[in-house]
């Protein structure tokens, strides 16, 4: 996996200042995103899972720098993202391209399908003027919408097509990375399927990589190839799909699976009910942020903060105790056995 | 084992809501169901299928834009659609509960917890103040809400999203309810959370010999807690029939697309099959079949109403080409 590194975080953090008073003072700090580092290779689809809270949709901002971040680093391509000054961050945002959550808040009411899908080929200077109707009535089929979309507006559409529209948006100046921060969270069941499979089939057609943020273990594991697991706005666990659905070693994780309802009523799977709430990411708890939680918890787990360490090859775990939690039913990931 | 008293009885039950231009929208169209003491029905299709009509319309809870046109509703043995205003607000929060999907909502903010909680017994149990109080702490001990007594005292901005579901739990059952109707009851919350709700709703089902009607779009959560299921769609119902049924043997084309679209946790999809096109305009829907338009195996028949084919006992459903299934190999449903 040494292969060139498309994106990489170092160290980043951010943290919103809770302010308080007649005066505005900062009297506390969120603590959205902590110390999160990682890479995304060229052509996977790189998994960030969490409950929310944890800091997954920040993260994503962050990257973007729709968020300053508060310290840390952002390498696109080995350039520093969080050094870039305004204008050239206008330049370098034609490499990532973003797909978000409400297919009804992103969309612009006021603009036409068409005129939304090209704007960014005009603000990019991508291709020739002449030539981005034909580039954006492409695109639209590409999507599975029909062309006469071109000149009708949002509200015309369903919850699904307007998703597809804002899939057409982020590949109109052909990305390099397409982060996307619960684009099928919304829809409903036939639909998401329809737009999962969109989403897949366009990777392999545009050469994609994509950063799909979600709550959702299953979709996730449908898509991604490596998988980073949040909690509190810290990494609990950052592998391969096989592995993490296979072998989870944080405690975490194999509670988050286990609690994944499965549409088939023979599954059994011994299901783990966490104690309690996620704690506030304003005072996060001491030492491992998940002690409060956790079923294997230890004197250690409340005083040392556990490192993200290489457990075995790409498979990396911030516990002290891992893999004491194990879950009851492997899953298949490989053979294909289908409904 | 005795077979178990029938509890509700919804005979051909119709809703119709009017829009602006004064067309009618079939929300419901003739939907019939049983549901038996102490047993958990799910309620399972997509949005405007019609699940969340059905179950305000059990309360009468339509809005003003919107009438029951047709159809009974039997509440042990009492047709609830006679009776009056009064006597149906004694049904409501007594005889049957109600648990909503967003419990920040469905909570009044400007009133305690406990407030909210003695409001409910106090309208239906002839207790007094501090009486009502004490079931209320119980109620949210029930539930398992730490420190009941001063969670009482506040106000439900004070609370966690998985602490006011429960909260909204314990005052849905404070008067022993026959049937809780749990309304995506899980659909706000985390799925750990989730998770310790399911099982709340669960336990106290088993303790107070409670029926729950479940409505989700979840056929995860389905799996996990019905006994028996209805599928509904496009205000329709399309199947019914028990958890091993509709799992195992899915017979309506429309169940079978669904339950092939799923991304799931526990076995290998190479590609997640789907079903094309959207549900219809509730102004337009087709007339015959209501899916016959995103059917694989739609025909001339499909434009006669289907009627109920008994596949086994308590299995049902509602299409001309049912024998035909097995004709749907994945391929066909994922072309678009």
């Amino acid at each position: 996996m040494n292969e060139s590194v498309l994106l990489k975080t170092k160290h980043l953090t951010k943290f919103f200042p809770v302010k308080t008073g007649v005066f505005r003072r900062t009297s506390g700090w969120v603590k959205a995103v902590d110390d999160v580092s990682f890479q995304v290779y060229p052509g996977e689809t790189f998994g960030i899972v969490g409950e929310s809270g944890c800091g997954k949709s920040t993260l994503g901002m962050t990257i973007l720098r729709l968020i300053e971040p508060t310290s840390g680093s952002v390498f696109f391509e080995d350039r520093d993202v969080t050094t870039l000054s305004s204008s050239q961050l206008l330049r370098f945002r034609k490499n990532i391209q973003m797909i978000f959550q409400d297919p009804f808040s992103s969309l612009n009411p006021r603009m036409r399908v068409g005129s939304i899908i090209g704007e960014g080929m005009t603000v990019h200077g991508v291709g020739a003027r002449s030539n981005r109707e034909f580039i954006v009535r492409t695109l639209l089929e590409k999507v599975g919408l029909q062309a006469d979309s071109f000149d009708r507006y949002p509200h015309e559409f369903s919850g699904g097509q307007r998703q597809r529209i804002g899939i057409a948006r982020a590949l109109a100046i052909s990305p390099k990375l397409i982060i996307a921060d619960e684009a099928v969270s919304a829809l409903d069941v036939s639909i998401r399927s329809q737009i999962i499979n969109l989403m897949a089939d366009l990777k392999t057609e545009f050469q994609l990589t994509y950063l799909f943020i979600s709550h959702d273990l299953s979709v996730v594991k449908h898509l991604c190839d490596r998988i980073m697991v949040m909690y509190l706005g810290k990494t609990m666990e950052i592998t391969t799909r096989e592995i993490l659905f296979c072998r989870p070693l944080h405690p975490y994780t194999v509670s988050l699976i286990s609690a994944v309802p499965v549409p088939d009523p023979d599954y059994h799977i011994n299901r783990i009910l966490l104690l309690g709430d996620v704690p506030s990411p304003v005072h996060p708890p001491s030492g491992c942020r998940f002690h409060t939680r956790c079923p294997v918890t230890r004197k250690k787990c409340e005083t040392d903060e556990p490192l993200l360490i290489e457990q075995e090859p790409f498979h990396f775990v911030a516990c002290h105790y891992p893999g004491t939690l194990a879950i009851s039913v492997p899953l298949i990931l490989t053979s294909d056995s289908t409904l | 084992m005795n077979k178990p008293s029938l509890l509700l009885d919804v005979k051909d039950l119709r809703v119709f809501f009017y829009n602006d231009n004064k067309e009618e929208l079939h929300a419901v169209d003739g939907v019939t169901f049983q549901v038996y003491c102490g047993e958990t029905v799910a309620l399972v299709g997509e949005s405007g299928c019609g699940k969340s009509v059905t179950s305000l319309a059990l309360l009468r809870l339509i809005d003003s834009n919107g009438r029951i046109t047709g159809g009974e509703i039997t509440f042990a043995g009492i047709n609830l659609l006679h009776l009056s205003k009064k006597q149906m607000q004694g049904i409501r929060g007594k005889d049957i509960s109600m648990i909503f999907q967003e419990p920040s909502t469905a909570l009044n903010p400007v009133f305690t917890i406990g407030d909210q909680i003695m409001e409910t017994i106090i309208l239906h149990q002839h207790v007094n103040q501090k009486e009502a109080r004490d079931i209320a702490e119980g109620m949210l001990k029930i539930a398992g809400i730490p420190d009941p007594g001063k969670r009482l005292l506040e106000y439900p901005h004070e609370l966690s999203g998985g602490m006011k579901q429960r909260a909204m739990i314990a005052m849905a059952l404070s008067c022993r309810p026959k049937l809780l109707i749990a309304d995506e009851p899980t659909t706000s919350l985390d799925v750990t959370i989730q998770a310790q709700i399911l099982e709340l709703i669960r336990d106290l089902q088993q303790k107070l010999n409670m029926a729950v009607i479940l409505i989700t779009h979840d056929l995860g959560i389905v799996a996990d807690m019905a006994n028996r299921i209805i599928v509904m769609y496009a205000g329709k119902i399309v199947e019914e029939g028990n958890r091993q049924d509709i799992f195992k043997d899915p017979s309506h084309p429309y169940t079978i697309g669904l339950l092939r679209s799923i991304p799931r946790l526990d076995i290998h999809q190479e590609k997640l099959s789907s079903i094309p096109g959207m549900v219809p305009d509730p102004v337009h829907f087709p007339s015959g079949c209501r899916f016959r338009n995103r059917c694989p195996l739609a025909d001339p028949l499909c434009q006669q109403e289907p009627s109920s084919a008994l596949i086994s006992d308590h299995h049902f459903v509602y299409c001309h080409h049912w024998k035909r299934k097995a004709e749907l190999q994945a391929e066909s449903f994922t072309n678009e």
